[in-house]
């Protein structure tokens, strides 16, 4: 494969956070099969150090572009930070609130799920999670997508997202599951 | 009937009954059909993750039944784990166990806990026992196979 051909492909990046080891290991082959590039981290502030923003930091070190993760996707249940807290702080932070969120539960409790759902999570996926659950993600996938095409800056932004997402993906693979 | 076709059948066949009987649900067709060349020992591999979760589980829930004073909501959320990792592999049976004890849990009932974990002790064995042969039958066919 050439480097334009990975250029070309440039596969979806998904973050996944849940504190099951049986659950990541599911969550993985479900995003896998459907050709995304995963990294599965055990708790929300593992997540937030992997996505470069530390716990008690406010200020945003990364700007948008270095980040190179294209979707969130979080066990509503963990111990310490919660998936729910994990999307309150995406969304307060100006490096990640445009990576789209999906919160999982395995509980069915519709006032949990309008909580996340008004806090800016796109989905909200009953567990166990199915492949039907993973295809309604390209469609926010894509929406991610379309924003980095827009004019202007965002061309250099492009190309250097190239780069970056060969990167980083050779640098992540060493994180891949815990 | 050569041996492969044989092993296949009898694989069908306890499958089936697995599915019939209850011990599995959907959920468990839904794992084996995320197996492939690229996954070729998916199932197993989660399913063995499964075994280590239950059986630490299982303990965690007995020590803390056995506790003078009693945690209701510690037993509760080893259960709420249990019932969510069963759900995941499609283990119907222990999965509904795991839903009335966290009723006798909020009811804070010591005696319904300790019988509903003694059933739940006993189904999961049961179960183990069964998904133990079914791979057993698939190294025998892979090997047939070779």
């Amino acid at each position: 494969k050439t480097i334009m051909g990975m250029a070309a492909e440039a596969q979806y990046h998904v973050l996944a956070v849940d504190d099951s080891l049986l659950d990541r290991k599911l969550i993985e082959r479900l995003l896998k099969t459907s050709s995304y590039h995963v990294t599965a981290v055990d708790s929300g502030s593992k997540a937030l150090e992997f996505l470069g923003l530390l716990e008690d930091e406010h200020n945003d070190a990364l700007a948008p572009s270095d980040v190179d993760v294209n979707l969130i996707i979080t066990d509503y249940c963990m111990p310490g930070m919660t998936g729910y807290d994990l999307l309150r702080k995406i969304k307060e932070s100006k490096s990640l609130k445009d990576i789209p969120v999906v919160i999982m539960s395995s509980e069915n409790i519709p006032s949990r799920i309008n909580r996340c759902l008004e806090e800016g999570a796109e989905e909200f996926f009953l567990k166990p999670v199915q492949l039907s659950d993973v295809n309604k993600l390209k469609p926010h996938l894509l929406k991610g997508r379309e924003k980095e095409s827009e004019p202007s800056i965002n061309k250099r932004k492009g190309m250097e997202e190239c780069h970056s997402h060969d990167k980083t993906r050779t640098k992540y693979d060493g994180l891949e599951v815990v | 009937m050569d041996v492969m076709t044989q092993l296949q059948r009898q694989w069908r066949e306890h499958t089936a009954y697995l599915r019939k009987e209850g011990y599995l649900d959907d959920q468990f067709e839904q794992l084996q059909k995320l197996q492939d060349e690229n996954s070729p020992d998916f199932v197993a591999e989660v399913v063995s993750i499964f075994f280590d979760d239950s059986e630490k589980l299982l303990n965690n829930m007995a020590r803390a039944l056995e506790q003078k004073v009693v945690d209701f909501k510690q037993v509760d959320a080893h259960v709420h784990q249990f019932k969510g990792s069963s759900a995941s592999i499609g283990a119907m049976r222990v999965k509904n166990l795991c839903i009335e004890f966290r009723n006798h849990c909020e009811a804070q009932s010591l005696e319904e806990c300790v019988r509903c974990l003694r059933k739940l002790q006993y189904e999961y064995s049961v179960l183990k026992n069964q998904l133990e042969y079914l791979f057993r039958l698939e190294q025998q066919i892979r090997a047939a196979g070779v």
